[in-house]
């Protein structure tokens, strides 16, 4: 029986998977909307530009609605597309960087010593001391001096909240290997931040 | 408790992963070390900047791009 979308709309979203296998397509276009925003930022974080980032969403949902048949509700939808849209991400830099390097194994030490060199407080509020593009462009500036399988971990699990355990399944990563990562991720880009938001820094 | 410990241990108090008596010993460096407390809230904000919602806010022309490479595709899976 057809449905309308709002019907969909209200259903939760194991009925909208199970509407969406069975060929309803506004129940798909529901998933597609709850996550877009989330991945398209994704791909944004990861790949550093506007049309890599494009491609991974168009990407990710045309292989998710592809591959939905096989889709096992034993992991959340978001986390699968999330799964899907990272490989995208990544096969995007070794296509432009492959004489470079070498996304997830990063020959960067997980256990090392962190070291830090700015201890100065920030000078307030940096969100509204710069523009929205200008700290666009800071932040992806100071992400983008992490290696890949650093970067993509911080945004895993701090800004799409996924837990650790979800982390490292996409990632195929352990457990351990994420905590050590996050780790030395979160403190590096804050020692880059640093150098721009500190008290007494110029900009 | 020293610097380089408790720095070492800031990433899993974040997480709230300490066990009681390391957080409290981390938490009573940080109240006296000015450095460290630093690094401390330094963190937090790093984090906070890259969570903020309106950071690479998907354009409506990308997702339009998006519904109409989904429409094609479903007509021909049709």
């Amino acid at each position: 029986m057809a449905q309308t979308p709002q019907v969909a709309l209200a259903r939760d979203e194991s009925h909208l998977i199970s509407e969406a296998k069975a060929g309803n397509y506004a129940a798909f276009e529901e998933l597609v909307n709850r996550y877009e925003k989330k991945i398209y930022r994704l791909g944004m974080n990861i790949t550093g530009n506007r049309e890599d980032a494009e491609d991974v969403l168009q990407e990710a949902f045309l292989k998710a609605f592809e591959h939905l048949p096989e889709f096992r509700e034993d992991s959340r939808f978001y986390t699968w597309v999330v799964r899907i849209a990272v490989n995208e991400a990544l096969m995007k830099l070794r296509k432009r960087r492959s004489s470079r390097e070498v996304p997830m194994e990063s020959q960067e030490d997980d256990s090392g010593e962190v070291v830090v060199r700015e201890f100065a407080d920030w000078k307030p509020n940096p969100e509204q001391v710069f523009a929205q593009v200008e700290l666009e462009r800071i932040l992806q500036t100071a992400a983008n001096s992490l290696p890949p399988g650093f970067r993509t971990v911080f945004y895993l699990r701090d800004v799409e909240g996924l837990s650790t355990e979800e982390t490292a399944e996409v990632l195929n990563l352990s457990v351990g290997a994420v905590k050590a990562r996050l780790f030395r991720a979160r403190l590096r880009l804050r020692e880059e931040l640093s150098k721009i938001f500190k008290r007494g820094a110029n900009s | 408790m020293k610097c380089n410990k408790a720095i070492k241990e800031l990433s899993a108090y974040l997480d709230g992963e300490l066990d009681a008596e390391l957080r409290q010993t981390l938490e009573a460096h940080l109240t006296y070390c000015n450095h460290c407390h630093a690094v401390y809230d330094t963190t937090k904000k790093t984090i906070e900047l890259y969570c903020d919602g309106k950071l690479f806010s998907l354009p409506e022309d990308v997702r339009a791009r998006l519904h109409d490479a989904l429409r094609r595709k479903l007509q021909e899976c049709k």
